[in-house]
């Protein structure tokens, strides 16, 4: 009888999240002047889906939530109510008040409750009409935080007013005593006659029912909650309930009533209730609960939802047709294997040419597989890029800016590990771009540009590589002032002249910030420098390109994948060990009078110009080798890492190839300045190197 | 027939009896002692092979091995039990071991002189470890049992590859 039904909940969150996200970008598109039927549509399927799934799993407090959504979309989609701007930012409000609400269930933490009735009133108030009196969630959390009953108390007002015109329905919370059923009444009938006055749902309470053994058949144990949605009065309720009468404990609730300011009789029926229903006592929490500032900025928010969606997206979602790939590839390399299986058993000379073909087509056959495998691990980049219209949206309209956000080359597939970790960078530049680099619209207009500052976002492939390009057409970046800056903080030597792009660089450093006026949007400095650890630690880089007046472009290139790198093998003794490609810069041979000691302890080599320090790579692993043992000839391989320029003294450069990387913290520990490890062509295994690691290991 | 019938009768119920309390240890040498682990968490036994050196790390942990696709360290049991060093021959082994640590399992090999037996242990014949003057310390041996007179220490093979944990933070 009874299923485990929280095998599916991680379906369930991921489609509901799906469909928070479905109904965030209908109300982003959705323009109050012209309303597209289709759009709300899709919104009110998203919601109403999100509803049903949510009373199956016995999540009520989701589910009455978005019925109230539900409930103003419909009307909005019958046409019944005229599409808003505060209603849809009410709405939008209440998008992230579900999800919150979602991810704390799904983390198993207790709803907010306060916020959740804050957003509940919000949306009632709307429903309600009082629209002018709404103050929007999503503006301003804190405002409502301070007149949460004095709305509230304006919403019963018009449930009372309602009363008999309520467009809402009621909650019953149905309490039969164990004789019910003794004194003749039926409660499938009452449900039936509740159902002709309006749409019933009824959700049983069956905790109570004892052991089948222990069961007496004559006793009802059951309890109901029934939300009766229609055009009902309560004296219509009561009349059903009048012959159980005394037989039951019956409390009937408007359902847009909000429990919150209850007055003390109606609570104390719900305590009786507390004892039968779970749901109900999280709903009773409120009235102890004195609003508290929750949510103090949406900074909060959007941490919590980031660690979601690192949390939810533990499974993923394959295209049939990568899959269908995937088995064709297998089926080729089977049935390579059984022609070499032939050919092997009676293996004669002339059939060398047989084997050779067998060989190379098992060659290509592996490379697709391991293509087609790569490939499920891939998803489109507008996982990522869908967020920002909503956060461009939010930030714009805080700051008073007119803002187009362009999304170019949304289906760009990359590696699942890359889409999950380069989401906060991503918000982080684009707060930049809205922030400092967008003007206000006066300074544009002044400038000869166009009122509506516009950011793109774009992604393509290049060569192994994802580049995703932040573009905006603002006041782009002022070297001078960077200058000044860095000067001001002494990061920089006023001797040494910078070339742009390492005046551009500056942005990177950390405690570096020009803005004259601290926000909680950016600007304190911390951040850009996070950023680029971030890029590089996913095997990227971030460049900028900035004119003066025009624009700035921010690229960042990162590999398309995480689980193969391209290498470099260089040989230290008798030990081979592989240097990130991406991180080297070049390599020189060098002879012993190209070193110069420092201190007695360092050693620097110069490179047109510039001292570089230098790690021996010998001593730093204490690589034992009577093989030569020559320290006055080797190869420098110039890295860059942590920012700097380094060299690494290795015997020999090897080859170049594309390593798996295989993580060595599965059996074993993480080494210091090895950042993985991989299996060579001959089945042995090769560090590979973390190079800032390596920098961080040769200061000490 | 009619003979054998009783004999077997026993033979089963002894079996029977012994089942509850009975453990398979797989036995090894190192030098002149005798080492057990429980076989449930020998995966493999191979022969030694080259090994990858890790830079930095204790001597006893020998390096890293590819087995089949998953990199696998290998620890030397003699060093980490300070014993004096041998070299390594053809017949010297490596016994792959899981252990589990919370919900996850590692695997890691270690290199023992050879391999002995698979020995029978009553768990009720199973002594606990005195403080004796063996170099391996107390912590790692789980109890003794002797067998055929002579006597096998039982070593706790969570806490034998643990210590690689602790080790990582000496460094």
């Amino acid at each position: 009888m009874s299923i485990d039904m929280s095998q599916f909940h991680q379906v369930f969150f991921e489609e509901c999240f799906e469909g928070l996200e479905a109904m965030e970008s209908g109300l982003l598109t959705l323009d109050v002047g012209d309303v597209d039927s289709e759009v709300i549509n899709t919104i009110f399927r998203a919601a109403h889906s999100i509803k049903g799934g949510s009373g199956t799993f016995g999540f009520t407090v989701v589910a009455e939530y978005t019925h109230i959504m539900e409930t103003l979309l419909d009307e909005m989609r019958d046409g019944r109510r005229q599409v808003t701007q505060p209603a849809v930012n009410v709405l939008l409000g209440s998008v992230d008040c579900l999800r919150e609400m979602l991810a704390s269930i799904q983390n198993e933490q207790d709803v907010d409750e306060v916020s959740v009735a804050q957003h509940k009133a919000a949306l009632e108030a709307v429903l309600n009409g009082v629209v002018s009196e709404v103050v929007v969630p999503v503006a301003a959390p804190k405002a409502i935080n301070e007149a949460p009953k004095v709305q509230v108390a304006a919403a019963e007002v018009t449930v009372q007013e309602d009363d008999d015109a309520g467009e809402q329905g009621w909650k019953i919370s149905f309490c039969p005593y164990l004789d019910l059923l003794k004194t003749g009444n039926d409660p499938v009938r009452l449900f039936r006659e509740l159902n002709e006055l309006g749409e019933l749902t009824a959700i049983v309470n069956a905790q109570d029912v004892p052991k089948f053994y222990e069961l007496d058949p004559e006793e009802c144990n059951l309890s109901w909650d029934l939300k009766l949605i229609g055009n009902v009065s309560s004296d219509e309720i009561k009349e059903i309930f009048s012959w159980v009468e005394g037989d039951c404990e019956l409390e009937i609730q408007p359902i847009a009533k909000p429990k919150v300011i209850k007055p003390g009789p109606v609570v104390e029926a719900v305590q009786v209730d507390v004892e039968i229903d779970e749901p109900i006592q999280v709903a009773v929490a409120e009235p102890e609960n004195t609003p508290k500032p929750a949510l103090d900025t949406k900074k909060d928010t959007e941490a919590e939802s980031s660690k979601t969606a690192v949390k939810a997206s533990s499974s993923i979602r394959v295209d049939t047709e990568k899959i269908d790939a995937l088995i064709n590839m297998v089926g080729e390399v089977v049935i390579t294997q059984s022609m070499l299986g032939l050919v092997g058993e009676n293996f004669t000379m002339d059939k060398v040419g047989q084997l050779k073909r067998g060989l190379a087509q098992l060659e290509r056959h592996t490379r697709d597989l391991q293509q087609s495998v790569m490939n499920i691990r891939m998803l489109p980049i507008s996982f990522v890029f869908s967020r920002f219209p909503r956060l461009v949206h939010d930030i714009s309209s805080k700051l008073n800016k007119k803002i187009t956000l362009k999304l170019v080359g949304e289906n760009t597939e990359v590696d699942k590990a890359v889409v999950e970790l380069i989401n906060d960078p991503l918000v982080h530049l684009i707060r930049n771009s809205l922030d400092h680099g967008i003007e206000m619209p006066e300074e544009r207009i002044a400038a000869g540009k166009p009122e509506t500052g516009t950011i793109e976002l774009k992604a393509y492939h290049r060569g192994g590589h994802i580049v995703i390009e932040i573009i905006d057409d603002g006041r782009g970046l002022n070297k001078d002032k960077l200058l000044a800056k860095a000067l001001e903080k002494g990061l920089i030597d006023e001797n040494i002249q910078l070339t742009e792009k390492q005046i551009y660089e500056l942005i990177f450093m950390p405690g570096f910030s020009t803005a004259e006026q601290l926000t909680d949007i950016s600007g304190r400095g911390v951040g850009m420098d996070v950023v680029r650890r971030n890029i590089q630690s996913l095997g990227g880089n971030i460049e900028i390109i900035s004119e003066l007046g025009k624009g700035t472009t921010i690229a960042i290139h990162l590999p398309l994948t995480l689980a193969i790198l391209d290498g470099q093998s260089v040989a230290v003794g008798d030990e081979i060990y592989i240097v990130p490609l991406v991180s080297i810069v070049e390599s020189i041979n060098i002879t012993e009078k190209m070193l110069n000691k420092v201190a007695g302890k360092g050693e620097t080599f110069r490179l047109r110009g510039e001292y570089l320090p230098i790690i021996r790579m010998r001593g730093i692993f204490n690589v034992q080798s009577n093989n030569k043992p020559k320290t006055s000839e080797g190869v420098i391989v110039v890295v860059e890492g942590q920012g700097a320029l380094c060299g690494f003294l290795v015997d020999e450069l090897l080859g170049q190839q594309q390593v798996v990387i295989k993580s060595l913290e599965a059996n074993y520990r993480r080494v210091e300045g090895v950042s993985g490890a991989t299996i060579l062509g001959d089945g042995s295994v090769a560090l590979i190197l973390d190079v800032p690691g390596l920098v961080r290991l040769s200061v000490r | 027939m009619a003979q054998e019938s009783p004999n077997k009768e026993s033979e089963q119920s002894n079996y029977n009896k012994s089942l509850g309390n009975a453990v398979q240890y797989l036995s090894f040498a190192l030098g002149n002692e005798e080492y057990g682990v429980d076989i449930l968490r020998v995966q493999e036994i191979r022969s030694w092979e080259p090994v990858s050196r890790i830079p930095n790390v204790p001597s006893y942990e020998k390096g890293v091995v590819n087995l089949r696709g998953a990199i696998v360290p290998i620890i030397d049991l003699r060093e980490r039990f300070n014993f004096s060093r041998v070299e390594y021959t053809p017949l010297t082994v490596v016994v792959v071991l899981q252990a589990g640590d919370g919900n996850k399992t590692r695997i890691m090999g270690v290199v023992v002189d050879s391999v002995s037996d698979v020995i029978n242990v009553d768990k009720t014949e199973i002594q606990s470890a005195p403080d004796f003057g063996t170099k391996v310390s107390n912590e790692f041996i789980n109890g003794l049992v002797s067998v055929n007179e002579r006597m096998v220490m039982l070593l706790d093979v969570d806490k034998l590859l643990k210590l690689e944990d602790l080790g990582s933070d000496e460094n």
